[in-house]
């Protein structure tokens, strides 16, 4: 708060009301429903609920399928994070060297930000077509067939791409802002000091961008695990089946289809711990500050 | 030195090559499939479940813009494209709007008043932008339910305003306005009112210009909240509809893929050229709100 702020006692509380009230009916009177349903059974025709304790919970960590939905999870995060954070990177050191059509490649590296998850996934569905799409017939000459929907791991390579596809600019835009914010002084005294680009790369550009890049780390794991709903919902055409799953679709998949509200809501419990420990984590991280200005 | 700022001429233009090289790979990879959507839509659905995408432009674009925009495949008749592009533009704007609206109240309330519960209000509010709605998305549910506001716009919108990044970011953004500006306010007899509209939200301009355009677009892009909350085809955004379009692909012999396409393109257009247009905005938004 700012040392010469304003005194008025009635006009900051009629200021916070909106956003308070809007998040205690919207996120918080939600957030404790969630954890207050998650001990209880619900009857699937309405009819009251039994208080079950941690039954929701020792069942789900029980689950063989909730635990092979976990680790596809685990893989897919790791997947998209790792290939799309690699590749923008890539993108944006050469974005950054370039002089020529320099801004023409920013733009047309960047817009896919704008695409909705669901239609980026939709652009999948063609791409992937079983019978004639361009990546179907790629695979096939190359002597795989492709099988969409229907293959388990195809499915999920499927996912996996074009959820890279989708994140890249996001990522791009940071790295290339990051790359320009590194002052010309330190570029011309690591051109002098080290002849090689490749160990100019990895002994300078590199760690300065580790804070924009750790930030990135942290966007990236929430995006894989909350933000590729659109994507997976429409690759595997809102039917599951047996197709990969992260565990976000599960919550949706057991508790809008099957009904079963308690399962459901204690999975939301878990990836709220799950996202609340990133959380921490990040902040101890910035704390220890990877920051070299 | 001079061999320093002159390396060997001719290894540079290879370097030089090999970097436009791999740009023009991701660019590609980028723009091909939108290129191909469009070829789609501009041949006959027969056409595509023979050859699939090929380089070859026919002349029906037009055809499937108006079977796009005007014409409707669902039960009620009410999900013409027109109808999506209304629903997308009001929740688009009505979140962008409500966001920002709200976000610079609760800001400026935070950050220019001395407040006996500053501290609990801050955390109270900054919890939000831990949780997605996305982990609470079924009691969240229950709750729009409860209250009625299912297959209404503001049951669309207000719950997705629940989160705090807006007043986040002009938190940022108001602590790094010079103090003076306040005292030299109170010298002149503005009170807290006259100050906030007359000096600070001017100075937020381009503050404002860039979270209008990243909510805008976050707000178009929604997905799983409407999926959920409207189950009426009237109240339908385009980006709802894909989950509709691909299920009527499904379904028939001869799929509508040149309508289906041509909505995804109506759905992905407004926001692409909000981005690109005003992309310097955009990208100091971006950038700068997560410091």
């Amino acid at each position: 708060m700012k040392k010469a702020g304003f005194t008025q006692a009635w006009l900051p509380i009629l200021l916070l009301v909106p956003q308070l009230s809007i998040i205690l009916i919207f996120f918080y009177w939600p957030a404790a429903q969630a954890v207050q349903s998650s001990f209880y059974l619900q009857d699937p025709f309405g009819f009251g609920s039994t208080f079950v304790g941690a039954d929701n919970y020792t069942d789900l960590l029980g689950n063989a399928e909730y635990k092979r939905i976990a680790w596809f999870t685990v893989i897919f995060t790791v997947s998209v994070t790792f290939l799309s954070l690699s590749l923008a990177l890539l993108l944006a050191v050469k974005a950054d060297k370039v002089i020529r059509g320099a801004k023409g490649y920013r733009t047309l590296l960047m817009w896919v930000y704008a695409v909705a998850p669901p239609v980026a996934g939709f652009i999948g569905l063609i791409m992937f077509n079983q019978s004639w799409g361009p990546i179907t017939r790629t695979f096939a000459a190359l002597g795989h067939d492709l099988k969409i929907g229907v293959n388990y791991w195809d499915t999920a390579g499927a996912m996996i791409a074009v959820s890279v596809w989708k994140q890249i600019p996001v990522n791009f835009i940071f790295f290339l802002s990051g790359l320009q914010s590194i002052p010309r002084s330190v570029r011309e005294a690591a051109l002098i000091d080290n002849r090689s680009a490749s160990s100019r790369f990895w002994g300078v550009t590199f760690p300065l961008l580790a804070p924009t890049g750790f930030f990135l780390l942290i966007i990236n794991i929430t995006y894989a695990l909350f933000d590729t709903f659109g994507v997976i919902d429409t690759l595997v055409k809102g039917e599951p089946g047996n197709n990969p799953m992260t565990l976000v679709y599960k919550v949706y998949v057991d508790g809008f289809r099957g009904n079963d509200l308690g399962g459901s809501s204690a999975q939301s419990v878990i990836l709220m711990v799950l996202v609340l420990a990133l959380t921490v984590f990040q902040f101890r991280m910035v704390e220890r500050r990877i920051h070299y200005t | 030195m001079s061999d320093m700022t002159n390396p060997p001429r001719r290894r540079l233009r290879l370097g030089t090559i090999m970097d436009h090289a791999i740009l023009i790979i991701g660019v590609l990879v980028m723009v091909l499939p939108l290129v191909m959507l469009v070829q789609m839509s501009s041949i006959p659905d027969t056409e595509i479940i023979k050859t699939g995408p090929s380089l070859h432009f026919g002349d029906q674009l037009d055809d499937n813009f108006e079977k796009a925009m005007f014409g409707a495949t669902g039960f009620s008749g009410e999900n013409a494209g027109t109808r999506m592009l209304m629903n997308s533009l009001i929740l688009g704007i009505g979140f962008a709007v409500g966001k920002i609206v709200i976000g610079m109240m609760a800001a400026y309330a935070i950050v220019y008043f001395r407040l006996r519960f500053a501290t609990l209000a801050f955390w109270v509010i900054f919890t939000t932008l831990l949780l997605p709605l996305e982990v609470r998305i079924l009691p969240s549910y229950e709750v729009v339910q409860n209250l009625g506001m299912v297959n209404t716009y503001h049951g669309l919108i207000i719950p997705l305003i629940a989160s705090a990044t807006a007043t986040f970011f002009f938190r940022q953004f108001f602590r790094s306005v010079p103090e003076e500006l306040v005292e030299a306010a109170r010298i002149d007899g503005a009170g807290p009112v006259r100050f906030f509209i007359d000096i600070l939200v001017p100075l937020s301009q381009t503050m404002i210009a860039a979270m209008f355009i990243i909510m805008f677009v976050f707000g178009w892009n929604q997905y799983l909240w409407p999926t959920m909350i409207t189950t009426e085809e009237g109240m339908f955004t385009l980006v709802r509809g894909i989950k509709q379009i691909v299920q009527v692909l499904e379904g028939n012999r001869v799929p509508e893929f040149g309508r289906a396409n041509l909505l995804a393109i109506i759905a992905v257009v407004p926001p692409v050229l909000i981005v690109v247009f005003f992309q310097s905005w955009f990208v100091k938004g971006l950038t700068e709100s997560d410091k």
